[in-house]
């Protein structure tokens, strides 16, 4: 059963372990404004990195519902 | 783990009273004369124990000096991994283990009050193995088994409340200075193994130190007899209802009993989270009002992920918790410091029957170095997702748990411990790298994987065929190749073993037959395929087509005795 609908469920992301140490590292010693823009800007890259408007439409009902 | 402190007597009274060993007086007491050993080990812990058997194994004598006249208080190491069993398999206490212990492999992990897990999982999805993913047994259990084999052991001796005091270390030896309870005498030694623990007093005699991180939140470790109807699996809670905010694991160990751990947060005084009434609302809030328990043991630690910069000084070798020191919830302390003696003692064996060089030793530093690094970098994350520093990591963490519930994905990002496999020694200096097409899994480094076996008719598992001393595995489909040629290599002064495999439904006397063929697959074997594999079980190299230049090549390579045209160690 896909219970996320048609976005990826299965684990996309290569070392997710080490990918994720890395995002963390990203936000180490900000403020909370300065991580609430570098997060603007993650999600902006990946998005557009994305492209699919449909996947991202899905991405965004998915989190709004939330 | 670190930092350890008695509930008090009620919590001392709980604990299952243990054996206490008698102090023999040693000859050094009536004589001036200073003896000499070839190996003194400082401390009668799990490490230390193993690594008295281990050489005892090899026919290297060996004295081990234990300050305290019993085994451990409290179950302190509890998750003893499949590595550690196959280890101790070989020490003869495996089974022990394993029946007294409780087995289990699945694991389940909860987010805030629903009763259902966010998900659950099974460490050993392979079960075609001798031994499970873990045994749950008090280390005090893993510690007398190991008494009770070394007391068969003429080449070990075992020396109670017997204190190493000073050391003073030479080129050639150590000069170790003994308190006991009748005097002080010195014994003199040609290595010193040095497992005396996180607090290791011999580190501290030597100026070393630890180095690495500590996290700030305390966890609170309570240990319970009850008799409870949980099930034999690992469960860890995120943001209970018993525990808001914070996080909780609870594990079963034998007799009945429970191993409750607590994130308490930051900022919480130790003296107020010890105080009995704080320790009881915790287990109470946890098992209900009606819970009828007892205590076992209760402590407190902080998750510390630290490492001596060189585990071998001179002819002092140091090793588990004394060399480093991780969190308790990737069942890496024990774990890994068994690892480390199957690691050094086969090397110190040959050190000292003159078969290889002193240097073989910096490899031991090098390996086990990298398999350090490897566990705390592994905890150091965990520790990061338990116990989150700063807003926005805790944001993640809060989102990763949240989508683990729909994704498959963020479920293989929860991190609740990643637990003790072992460590693949990639860019050993002791490996000889592959020249032919294999598949990855068990390259040269790679620890070898159990599969189950048939020998003249009766049924076993293969790793009970290795290990001990080096071992060629051929595998062939058809008479011996090149037999002669192969089994020469048996009476060398480092012998090799050699074990021939054949596929399933083959015969032949002495043969290792792969029952489910699963040896074949794992080992990516075709007819004429040929396996080098060290005392630890460890690939030391591996070829298509034995041939006796090249496997020579990779035993003088494995032993330090040929180190030529080599980077050096991604690890050391």
């Amino acid at each position: 059963m896909n219970v996320a609908g048609g976005l990826r469920n299965s684990l996309g992301i290569e070392d997710p372990d080490g990918f994720y140490a890395s995002l963390i590292g990203l936000h180490e010693g900000l403020t909370a404004e300065e991580s609430d823009a570098v997060n603007a800007k993650l999600i902006l890259l990946m998005a557009n990195h994305i492209g699919d408007r449909r996947v991202l439409d899905e991405i965004l009902a998915r989190v709004a519902s939330d | 783990m670190i930092e350890h402190d008695d509930l008090g007597k009620a919590a001392r009274a709980g604990g299952s009273a243990r054996r206490t060993y008698p102090f023999a007086e040693p000859p050094e007491l009536r004589s001036s004369a200073v003896t000499q050993h070839p190996v003194v080990i400082a401390g009668g812990g799990p490490v230390g124990l193993a690594t008295a058997l281990e050489l005892a194994r090899h026919g290297v004598r060996s004295v081990v000096l234990e300050k305290r006249d019993t085994v451990g208080n409290g179950s302190r190491a509890i998750c003893w991994a499949k590595r550690t069993l196959e280890i101790c398999d070989r020490l003869g206490t495996a089974e022990r283990m394993r029946e007294r212990g409780v087995t289990w492999s699945v694991g389940r992990v909860y987010a805030g009050p629903s009763p259902e897990p966010v998900f659950s999982f099974d460490l050993l999805p392979d079960k075609a193995q001798k031994f499970p993913a873990f045994v749950n047994l008090q280390q005090y259990y893993a510690e007398e088994y190991l008494i009770d084999q070394l007391s068969e052991q003429p080449e070990a001796e075992l020396r109670w409340q017997s204190e190493v005091v000073h050391v003073d270390s030479a080129r050639d030896g150590v000069m170790v200075t003994v308190r006991t309870p009748a005097g002080a005498y010195q014994l003199y030694c040609e290595y010193l193994i040095a497992a005396d623990g996180q607090r290791s007093t011999i580190r501290g005699m030597l100026a070393l130190d630890l180095e690495g991180r500590g996290f700030e939140d305390p966890f609170l470790l309570v240990d319970v007899k009850m008799k409870a109807s949980f099930p034999p699996e690992s469960r860890f809670w995120f943001d209970p209802p018993f525990n808001p905010g914070q996080t909780a694991s609870l594990h079963k160990q034998a007799d009945d009993v429970w191993r409750l751990d607590f994130q308490l947060g930051r900022g919480v005084d130790r003296a107020q989270a010890l105080a009995p009434e704080h320790v009881e609302a915790k287990v109470r809030g946890f098992l209900g009002s009606e819970a009828d328990f007892a205590y076992e043991w209760v402590s407190l630690h902080t998750f510390q992920c630290r490492r001596m910069a060189r585990f071998v000084h001179g002819r002092v070798i140091f090793a588990g918790d004394a060399a480093h020191v991780v969190p308790p919830f990737g069942a890496r302390g024990a774990n890994g410091g068994l690892q480390d003696v199957d690691n050094f003692g086969w090397k110190l064996a040959l050190i000292l029957r003159g078969l290889a060089p002193g240097s073989l030793l910096d490899s031991y530093d090098a390996e086990r170095g990298y398999a350090a690094d490897e566990s705390l970098l592994s905890s150091t994350r965990s520790a990061d997702f338990m116990t989150p520093q700063g807003a926005a990591s805790r944001a993640f963490r809060d989102a990763v748990l949240d989508l683990s519930q729909d994704f498959g994905f963020a479920r293989r990002i929860v991190n609740t411990g990643r637990l003790s496999v072992p460590c693949t020694l990639d860019g050993s200096p002791l490996n000889t790298e592959d020249q032919e097409k294999f598949s990855r899994r068990h390259r040269p480094g790679a620890v070898c994987r159990d599969a189950p076996v048939v020998i003249d008719g009766v049924e076993g598992w293969f790793l009970e065929r290795l290990g001990g001393q080096f071992v060629g595995i051929l595998f062939t489909d058809e008479g011996d190749i090149g037999a002669a040629d192969y089994s020469a290599l048996e009476g060398r002064p480092i012998p090799v073993g050699s074990l021939t495999v054949k596929p399933p439904g083959a015969s032949g006397k002495g043969v290792v037959i792969d029952r489910d063929g699963l040896l074949y697959r794992h080992y990516d074997a075709r007819p004429g395929t040929y396996y080098l594999v060290r005392p630890d079980q460890h690939v030391a190299g591996r070829w298509r087509r034995f041939e006796r230049g090249k496997v020579e090549a990779a035993l003088a390579r494995a032993t330090g005795r040929q180190t030529e045209s080599r980077r050096s160690p991604e690890g050391g």
